[in-house]
């Protein structure tokens, strides 16, 4: 443990700070942020997620959010028949069966959108993942039969097998565990030999290419798991909010994904993670103060895009780390 | 009297292939009735929609080729270019009140949007041209917050309704059974004339040789000496006017609102990409055929449907693919042909 | 309504224990988007309202906290959970948009708090979704648009056309109108709805010309009514496509029409079951306080608004400010012993008012000022179509 830096004790702080707080601010009577905690972790998977594609990759997705929608209705899809009939082979209230659901399409997904996405570069690339998202926004909506734009609301939670997610804390604390594992499972794909070729392609990928690396099968991989570990985040999100619709996918969603990354701190463990708690707590307090909220906070991302580098770790890295 | 001759023809149809009653063009919905079939075309229907596709794709051009000339020329992804198309259209409705007269609104607008352009390029977008393109895509996505945002504060919630001159309101008679608002072919030869005065300014004068240099090679045309920063702001500035004039010319049918720019801007990225980015030709024609496609789909692709499925099930697919359809596209040049229909030649 | 955060979380650890001299009323509705002109009205009549009780229900403090719905379900659903959780309102009452309020209605109902929408009324929560702790100040989405298909009958209308927007209040609309018109509905048209809603319609309307129907049938609130009604007007439609409307033509759209001269909605006719030239003291009072605060005429949605205020004002005086009795609260909102703007109704075994349903004209008053007039009663204490579906008999 010596030389523990200190963006790694920043790290665990925070970590634990996230555990314990809001449990603390839920059993003092205030609710309300133990949701906006919750909120925000959920998002902060969906922010490392991305970090692995964008933020080490160098892999530009402008559409991350569809998996969270896809992720979404994996659960509230099978939740619906499960109330209202039809579609045996999927109605059914069982949240290993239904998260399962969620990362199996959402994989899916990135692997046929991120095999042809991935034939283009540079701001091509970014307007294809865009409409990847945008074609399954537009499919969801007109998917009348789960209420398409009106969305649709889940009568129940997923079932586990001893955890109640009807309460509160204990959905907090899966989701809690589930963003250190995610954090943990990133942070081991970087440190291995399959993470330095992603982060060698994005640092010089024609040198990557002649070193014998077939560097689109790298990124297709990395791809595939960034997709799948965002549609975990959906499918937790849809039962934090317990409603679901395609406005999850719309392509603001991902660009707000997309600004967690940076501002927090891009091709960092927490970085994804700080990026989400400012822009959910900024996003909190302003709407609080004023309906125009989004002017100060556009200027807020203005500003932060000029002249913050390296996002908010950049500024709690000390020296030789 | 010629819409009745229109539809006593497609009745006509309707009665000889069928022998049940008559009920119109067959979208009947819990009524039976024998569905003409895709072929039994009405003609009319066709030709107003194809000229609806083409409106749509001029104003689409309007706005796709600021945003391609910026991107071309300055390299910058401006996702706040539908801002820009927002505050012409406000700026025109404002001044429509002020002057009394939509017609010399537009006319002073114009240079106004551009002056805004200009100041917007000095500000936030020369801070931002040596960033990445991504930090590009977030700056910008804070700046569409920000205007929308003044924008509400400063004209309030509300969309602003611009009334048009009398001769404007009304129709004009092509031919029989074919009546057309007169508004619609107004907007019609302006963005055929604005597109015919980019196509002089890009091919056959200076600035235009500047701008197509720039697009091919832009590190070049600054060692040879051209003012850079001032052929920046000038593009820039005759962009944000391009998209404030297609606002300008689209409010008078949908009301000025705030956030109109916001799925435009998405659009023509589409248009752009198609197209090829930095080329005005691929500009135009990316915006025509995304423009016809976009509109005779959502009229037609039902009917089409219907041909090989079930009337339920192209009922409820239709709508769908119909709004998916230039994302198809789209993914499917990228796929295939990644530098765009009409790319500029990069040496 | 600004609320102020105190910027130290930890001062907002200490709870409030729910004071008794004060009654919270948490109100939802749309502030932000172009939507928000209908949620401003709404805004209005409540501040209005305040007014004229004197800030107080009884002896009971008023506070009226807002939440902004950003037109959008998911918004209107987390302002919901806010003023439930944080401000732990009493009452839960606005709701514009349908989907808006399907999506929130567990976060306020499943907290034990009253619901009260003085808009929304989705055919669910009528029906199948019905509750004890939910009522409505306005009525079920079918019964307006099923009244004028009722006048459709009588007016000899044989076939029709029809365009709504694509969510659950445009699909009850059309589902509306379809149960009581007896004629031919030639061609059907939902139209993309939402922030970014389609408000180009000249395709539907060639195709609506190219039917051959004798009449079209649309529902466009807010922004979309207005430009529908330019885009009609401009394509030359009047004579040969006459236009039927339920909330298209309303208080928020006639200034901006009469401003820009949009002659032709002059004697154009919808329902409704309220009209601001209806005659009793509480419209009366209200109709005059509003033109002179706001300047313009309220809409429905204000009425509604409105009489949303005075129904939880009469159920706090009848339990005598003790709102702990959530059963006597119930009864006393079941009573609707209040004046309602439209006069007086009762509530069904659902919740929704059993009220009177009216032929209504675009007229010009003696200021010249274009406004909507009773011309005849087109329904009598009629009860939605869903209320059989409810649980609660």
């Amino acid at each position: 443990m010596t030389g523990f830096k200190r963006s790694s004790w920043i790290t665990l702080a925070t970590m634990v700070g996230l555990l314990i707080l809001p449990p603390v601010f839920f059993w003092t009577g205030n609710a309300f942020y133990l949701d906006l905690a919750t909120r925000l972790v959920i998002l902060g998977i969906a922010a490392t997620s991305l970090n692995l594609v964008l933020g080490y990759g160098g892999l530009i997705s402008f559409g991350h959010a569809a998996y969270i929608g896809i992720g979404a209705y994996a659960v509230g899809i099978p939740v619906y028949h499960e109330f209202y009939g039809g579609f045996e082979s999927v109605a059914s209230t069982n949240g290993l069966f239904q998260i399962g659901m969620a990362v199996v399409i959402s994989a899916l997904f990135a692997l046929i959108t991120g095999a042809i996405s991935l034939r283009t570069k540079g701001v091509y690339f970014i307007m294809i993942t865009m409409a990847f998202a945008q074609m399954a926004y537009y499919l969801f909506i007109s998917l009348d039969e789960y209420g398409g734009d009106d969305g649709l609301v889940i009568e129940v939670r997923s079932e586990l097998p001893l955890i109640n997610l009807d309460n509160p804390i204990q959905l907090y604390l899966v989701c809690w565990v589930s963003l250190a594992a995610a954090m943990l499972i990133v942070r081991t794909i970087i440190h291995s030999r399959f993470g330095m070729v992603l982060q060698g392609a994005k640092g010089n990928n024609e040198r990557m290419v002649t070193l014998g690396y077939n560097t689109y099968l790298y990124r297709l991989v990395a791809y595939v798991i960034s997709g799948a570990m965002a549609g975990f985040a959906g499918a937790l999100m849809g039962n934090f909010s317990s409603f679901i619709s395609p406005e999850m996918m719309a392509w603001s969603r991902s660009g707000e994904l997309m600004f967690m990354v940076i501002l927090g701190g891009s091709a960092t463990t927490l970085g994804p993670v700080l990026g989400s708690m400012v822009f959910i707590v900024v996003e909190e307090v302003l709407s609080s103060f004023t309906i125009y909220w989004h002017l100060p906070f556009g200027l807020m991302l203005i500003g932060i895009v000029l002249y913050v580098r390296g996002g908010l770790m950049g500024l709690f890295k000390g020296k030789g780390d | 009297m010629r819409t009745t001759s229109t539809a006593t023809r497609l009745t006509a149809r309707c009665n000889r292939a069928s022998g049940l009653e008559t009920c119109g063009r067959g979208f009947a919905s819990g009524h039976v009735c024998n569905s003409p079939g895709f072929f039994d075309l009405d003609y009319a229907l066709l030709f107003t929609q194809t000229l609806n596709g083409l409106q749509l794709g001029l104003l689409l051009f309007l706005v796709a080729s600021g945003l391609s000339l910026v991107f071309g020329i300055l390299d910058f992804v401006n996702l706040a270019h539908g801002s820009l198309y927002m505050l012409g259209a406000f700026i025109c409705a404002s001044l429509t009140f002020l002057l009394g007269n939509f017609l010399w609104a537009v006319l002073l607008a114009l240079p106004l949007t551009g002056v805004i352009g200009y100041v917007v390029e000095r500000t936030i977008a020369r801070a931002l041209y040596t960033r990445d393109h991504l930090d590009q895509v977030l700056g910008t996505f804070g700046l569409i917050l920000v205007i929308d945002t003044l924008t509400h504060l400063i004209w309030g919630p509300e969309g602003i309704a611009i009334p048009l001159p009398a001769w404007l309101d009304s129709q004009v008679t092509l031919a029989e059974g074919l009546v057309v608002p007169t508004y619609r072919l107004l907007i019609i030869s302006t963005g055929l004339a604005a597109a015919g005065g980019l196509f002089w300014l890009v091919n056959y004068t200076r600035l235009g040789m500047l701008i197509r240099a720039g697009a091919s090679n832009r590190t070049m045309v600054s060692a040879l000496g051209i003012d850079i920063q001032t052929l920046f702001a000038l593009v820039f500035a005759l962009g944000a006017m391009l998209a404030g004039l297609a606002g300008m010319l689209v409010s008078p049918i949908t009301e000025a609102s705030i956030g109109m720019g916001n799925n435009i801007i998405i659009t023509a990225f589409v248009v752009i990409i198609v197209g090829g980015i930095g080329s005005m030709k691929g500009a135009f024609v990316g915006a025509l055929v995304i423009g016809l496609i976009d509109t005779l789909g959502r009229s037609f692709i039902d009917d089409f449907f219907k041909l090989f499925m079930s009337s339920d099930a192209a009922e409820t697919s239709a709508p769908a693919v119909s709004a998916m359809l230039i994302y198809i596209i789209m993914a499917a040049i990228l796929a295939v042909r990644p530098q765009g229909l009409f790319p500029p030649k990069v040496r | 309504m600004k609320r102020l955060l105190t910027a130290a979380l930890a001062a907002t650890m200490l709870t409030t224990p729910a004071l008794s001299a004060e009654v919270k009323v948490g109100f939802v509705t749309t502030l932000t988007t172009g939507a928000a002109v209908i949620g401003n009205d709404m805004k209005n009549a409540v501040d209005l309202a305040i007014e004229h009780m004197g800030g107080k229900m009884g002896d009971l403090d008023l506070t009226v906290i807002y939440g902004d719905d950003g037109f959008k379900p998911e918004t209107g659903k987390q302002a919901t959970d806010k003023l439930v959780k944080q401000d732990d309102v009493d009452f839960v009452a606005g709701f514009i948009w349908s989907h808006v309020l399907l999506a929130s209605r567990k976060s306020a109902l499943d907290a034990g708090k009253f619901l009260i929408s003085s808009n929304a009324g989705p055919s669910p929560v009528a029906g199948k979704l019905c509750h004890e702790n939910f009522f409505s100040t306005s009525w079920q989405n079918d019964q307006t648009p099923m009244a004028l298909g009722e006048v459709l009958n009588q007016n000899g209308v044989k076939s029709l056309y029809v365009m709504a927007p694509n969510y659950a209040a445009g699909k009850n609309m059309v589902a509306g109108v379809e149960r009581t018109f007896k004629g031919k509905i030639l061609g059907k048209d939902l139209t993309k709805w939402g922030a970014d809603a389609q408000l180009d319609f000249s395709a539907e309307l060639a195709k609506a010309k190219a039917s051959g129907a004798e009449g079209l049938f649309v529902f466009y609130p807010g922004a979309a009514g207005g430009a529908f009604i330019k885009q009609y007007q401009q394509a030359g439609l009047k004579d040969t496509l006459p236009l039927y409307t339920v909330f298209t033509v309303d208080g928020l759209a006639l200034p901006k029409l009469q401003k820009a001269n949009f002659e032709s909605v002059l004697g154009s006719r919808t329902t409704g079951h309220w009209a601001p030239s209806m005659d009793n003291p509480q419209n009366n009072r209200f109709v005059a306080d509003f033109k002179a605060k706001y300047g313009q005429y309220p809409s429905n949605y204000a009425a509604q608004s409105y009489d949303a205020m005075f129904l939880i004002k009469s159920a706090v005086e009848a339990v005598g400010g003790d709102l702990s009795d959530q059963a006597a609260v119930r009864a006393a909102l079941e009573a609707a012993n209040y004046d309602s703007v439209r006069g007086s109704y009762t509530y069904g075994s659902n919740h929704m008012p059993v009220q009177n349903f009216y032929l209504l004209e675009v007229v010009a008053d003696a200021d010249g000022v274009w406004t909507l007039d009773v011309v005849s009663t087109v329904f009598e204490n009629h009860v939605d179509s869903y209320a059989a579906d409810c649980a609660m008999q």
